[in-house]
């Protein structure tokens, strides 16, 4: 399974729910399929996309919640899985793409590649669901179930070592920032 | 416990003068009494930390959601966060508002809490970071909300140190 093809499947719940990715590629691919002011990209402190997503579920309960996470990412901040199942916000659905690898530094094989199972890591933190897909059918399925739970899930799809040939696009850091916080913002008036 | 309940009460109380609802911690000694608090408040959300850094994202992620947060931490943890503090806060340009036990300072008994103690101040320099130190109680209310409205104006991240003469009571 392709991350692009992946991040394509889910697409159409990307644009009804907030979104928060990592840097690099996954960033530049949900852009090449299209931007949204409520998607926001954090562009750099590894790690911290899980808890950036905390931060706003737990802000904002009635939002839905996705956190696109990869491999690199979540091992440089495991506790956050243990602090994620701890508050446990059911509007929040955190999906790893794991390539086992740091791709965009050179390929250098991550933990992930000699058998470190991310799933089985947030299962043993306590995430009340967790799922490791290999197939494009696998992760519709575990998606459509999460959001049906309605329960923090970790789902963990395992995707081929590619991605695109660049990560700076044209939208700038900051002009993300603060459209993603007037969108908001402007859901401020949409509260239940 | 010679911590102050009464300056822990006023630092309370300061920050929900401020408007904060969600307060990220990481446990130590000089924060046992705020942490306590916030946790018995129905109305602010605590989140415990397995480390200082994911503060950071929990505050960054509700500061783009529209809700006013603090962090407490001590100064070894500000240590332990500075990546997150460049990298996410700076460079989200994120009103980051964070309250720092200045642990090592004139007083210190723990020897393994001496070395964070000389070099936080400098550090806070290097990164440009705006802060101020509370040592009295009247210092307490106006250079929190002093503190948060600059960090709003300027959209950056600020820090209060909470110095020994304030927080701990020999």
């Amino acid at each position: 399974m392709r991350r692009l093809d992946a991040i394509q499947a889910i697409y159409p719940e990307l644009e009804r729910s907030i979104v928060v990715t990592i840097m690099g590629a996954v960033a530049a691919e949900v852009q090449s399929i299209g931007h949204r002011p409520n998607f926001f990209y954090l562009q750099h402190a590894m790690g911290l996309a899980s808890s950036v997503g905390l931060g706003i579920a737990l802000a904002r309960p009635d939002l839905p919640v996705i956190v696109l996470d990869g491999d690199g990412s979540v091992l440089m901040n495991l506790g956050g899985l243990t602090t994620l199942a701890r508050y446990r916000p059911k509007n929040l659905i955190h999906l790893i793409f794991d390539n086992e690898s740091l791709l965009s530094v050179g390929g250098f094989p991550t933990a992930t590649s000699t058998g470190s199972d991310l799933a089985g890591i947030a299962k043993a933190a306590g995430v009340p669901r967790t799922a490791t897909v290999r197939s494009l059918d696998e992760l519709h399925a575990q998606f459509n179930a999460a959001q049906r739970a309605g329960d923090l899930t970790t789902i963990v799809a395992k995707v081929d070592a590619v991605g695109p040939s660049g990560y700076v696009t044209d939208l700038s850091l900051l002009e993300n920032r603060y459209q993603f916080a007037r969108y908001m913002k402007e859901q401020e008036g949409a509260r239940p | 416990m010679p911590v102050s309940t009464d300056n822990s009460t006023l630092i309370y109380r300061a920050l929900k003068d401020a408007g904060v609802r969600i307060i990220s911690a990481l446990p130590e000694t000089w924060l046992v009494h705020l942490i306590r608090m916030a946790e018995d408040d129905q109305d602010m959300t605590l989140v415990r930390l397995a480390k200082e850094e994911e503060g950071v994202g929990v505050s960054t992620g509700a500061h783009l959601a529209g809700a006013k947060s603090a962090m407490l931490m001590q100064n070894h943890g500000f240590l332990a966060a500075i990546n997150g503090i460049v990298s996410c806060g700076q460079l989200y340009r994120i009103p980051l508002l964070m309250l720092i036990s200045q642990r090592g300072s004139f007083g210190e008994r723990d020897p393994w809490q001496c070395e964070g103690g000389g070099v936080t101040e400098h550090v806070l320099e290097a990164l440009r970071i705006p802060f101020d130190r509370l040592e009295a109680p009247e210092h307490v209310g106006k250079r929190i909300a002093k503190a948060q409205t600059l960090a709003y104006s300027a959209s950056r991240p600020v820090a209060l140190l909470l110095c020994r003469d304030l927080m701990w009571e020999d």
